[in-house]
């Protein structure tokens, strides 16, 4: 490379680069600053004391908060895998031709591109105590009272979010399998595997780099989450971005940006513990 | 893969996947016909008439908040959004295929900048512009917020988009005569305009549906998605659902825009392109 080229190189990535140093870096280095000042109910004070990692660390109710998030994490994470590997599987292998590939694929990300908000909002008129849910089981004779559990719970949450989050899974996934070489399949074949073996012992070791992105993306997702809780459960779970929000509500900055590094920090360990098992760049 | 009768395993998992799209598609067609409830409707079946009187009150501003206004703000800031993604991907895409110092770094803070969860990007943003002193705005800190997550987007799919680009045809420009920046504007371009319409649906619908980065940073005017959460809280009747039709409405119509044009594109590309090299 000439020396001008590799100017020209430096030009064309810098943009870029100033963006995330700007609005990626920059900001969460004053996440951290901020986790170490002080405040009052006015105002925050420019500081270095340890009193908000304490005060968070030491309370009960930020334990259980982190335990009920990262028990919604794995219980997402593991119906999403399942869901998605499951209709991944058969978009690869069972969809013959590609057109209908292409058609079923689009399908299964359009609602990527249209709003969470609106897709949380849209199972109100299912779930509630009046739902379609609900009538539906009534006049079936299922059930004798409304079920009260479906909308503004637990089981709301998890249930919007393997709603919202499953693509996540079944696009890498997908992608995974396309890449493996179908003379693979055929040659366990004729050693004598049965379908199951084959899709065991062949095709999962082959997506585990598509598995780990997949999760990687819904258990960052719902780890960082607090709309989804908030609305779906009407107030009644907690996660540890809405305990953070309402610090936020209440003012109380350097308490909010404690509790953001800590959770940061149990990111960014989860997500080097699943990287181990994949190389991304060359997933591109 | 065999041909011929297609086993129980087929069906099988025809009929989870067909499932699936309902459980997807469901209740969105829900709120939609919901929508059209008549005005003495509620926020469950069944319909009492149906009417476009959700509708109306929807643009009656006065009544719902100020929903034309967030609407209007979270279009420019989609548009904005795209233009920018599309562009600041595909430079540093040509940039990645050289190597150069720091592109480990420039990767790794792509990659941070889409695992990092989207409120703790909002709410380091929203502090930065506290401890400065600055007023955050739709069209600065939240602009800068949006970006943060549309960009990793772009960039991963340039990255992949590049990896199957046949260099040939740029060493085949240039040895025309041609100088790069002809090269890039009549050669590379063209070729790629099928994903970069693709990145641009990327930043147009991210930026546009984006709630947690928006949260902290939009400042004093709201952004459609804020604006919508913020109803959701007090508003509960069926004009909730009338405006979850034209969001999901105007999203659709952006999906369907960027699909015929790639397709226009390429079927274009099919029409013109030469005939060299194949028998007739």
């Amino acid at each position: 490379m000439s020396r001008f080229s590799s100017w020209t190189t430096y030009l064309q990535v810098a943009p870029l680069s100033l963006v995330f140093l700007l609005f990626l870096v920059v900001p969460i280095a004053t996440i951290v600053v901020v986790s170490f000042f002080d405040y009052n109910t006015t105002q925050i004070i420019p500081a270095f004391i340890l009193q908000n990692y304490e005060e968070l660390l030491l309370s009960p109710v930020t334990w259980q908060t982190y335990l009920q998030t990262l028990e919604f994490a794995a219980i997402t994470w593991l119906l999403t895998f399942l869901i998605g590997f499951t209709l991944a599987y058969f978009l690869a292998f069972h969809v013959r031709t590609t057109t209908w590939q292409t058609v079923l694929f689009l399908v299964c990300t359009i609602p990527f591109w249209t709003s969470n908000v609106i897709r949380m909002i849209s199972w109100i008129p299912f779930l509630g105590r009046n739902g379609l849910a609900n009538m539906t089981l009534l006049k079936m004779g299922v059930i004798q009272q409304p079920l009260e559990f479906l909308l503004y719970s637990n089981f709301s949450v998890v249930l919007v979010y393997v709603h919202l989050y499953t693509l996540f899974m079944v696009v890498p996934i997908f992608n995974s399998m396309m890449r493996i070489d179908r003379a693979l399949l055929e040659a366990a074949r004729d050693a004598g595997a049965s379908g199951w073996q084959t899709l065991i012992n062949v095709i999962v070791p082959l997506c585990k780099p598509g598995i780990a992105i997949g999760s990687i993306f819904v258990v960052t997702i719902v780890m960082g989450d607090f709309v989804t809780v908030r609305m779906m459960s009407g107030g009644l779970s907690a996660s540890v971005a809405l305990m953070m929000a309402n610090a936020m509500s209440l003012l109380q900055y350097p308490a909010a940006a404690a509790n953001a590094v800590v959770l940061l920090i149990l990111v960014l360990m989860t997500v080097a513990a699943m990287m181990c098992m994949v190389d991304i760049r060359k997933e591109l | 893969m065999q041909h011929g009768r297609r086993g129980p395993a087929f069906w099988l998992l025809a009929a989870f996947f067909a499932l699936f799209v309902l459980f997807l598609y469901g209740p969105t067609l829900t709120i939609l016909v919901l929508s059209f409830q008549g005005p003495s409707g509620g926020l469950t079946f069944p319909m009492n008439g149906v009417s476009f009187y959700w509708f109306q009150n929807l643009f009656e501003a006065q009544l719902v908040g100020d929903f034309a206004g967030s609407f209007e703000r979270s279009l420019i800031l989609g548009i904005a959004t795209m233009l920018v993604t599309v562009v600041l991907s595909f430079s540093a895409g040509l940039a990645f295929r050289n190597r150069f110092r720091g592109s480990g770094f420039v990767f790794y803070l792509a990659i941070a900048s889409l695992i990092v969860p989207s409120i703790l990007i909002s709410l380091g943003i929203g502090l930065l512009f506290r401890v400065l002193g600055w007023d955050p705005t739709w069209y600065t800190s939240a602009f800068g917020a949006h970006l943060t997550w549309t960009l990793p987007f772009g960039l991963l799919i340039m990255f992949a988009v590049f990896n199957r680009f046949d260099r040939r045809y740029e060493e085949a420009a240039r040895d025309l005569g041609a100088t790069p920046w002809q090269t890039i504007r009549h050669v590379v371009i063209p070729i790629l305009l099928p994903s970069l319409i693709g990145v641009g649906l990327f930043g147009f619908t991210l930026s546009y549906d984006e709630f947690a980065r928006s949260l902290y940073t939009a400042g004093t005017f709201n952004t459609l998605p804020l604006e919508i959460y913020g109803m959701t809280t007090n508003i509960t009747t069926p004009v909730l659902y009338a405006l979850g039709t034209v969001t999901t409405g105007v999203s659709f119509l952006v999906i369907a825009l960027a699909l015929v044009s790639v397709t226009w594109v390429q079927r274009r590309r099919a029409r013109l392109g030469s005939d060299a090299g194949k028998a007739a």
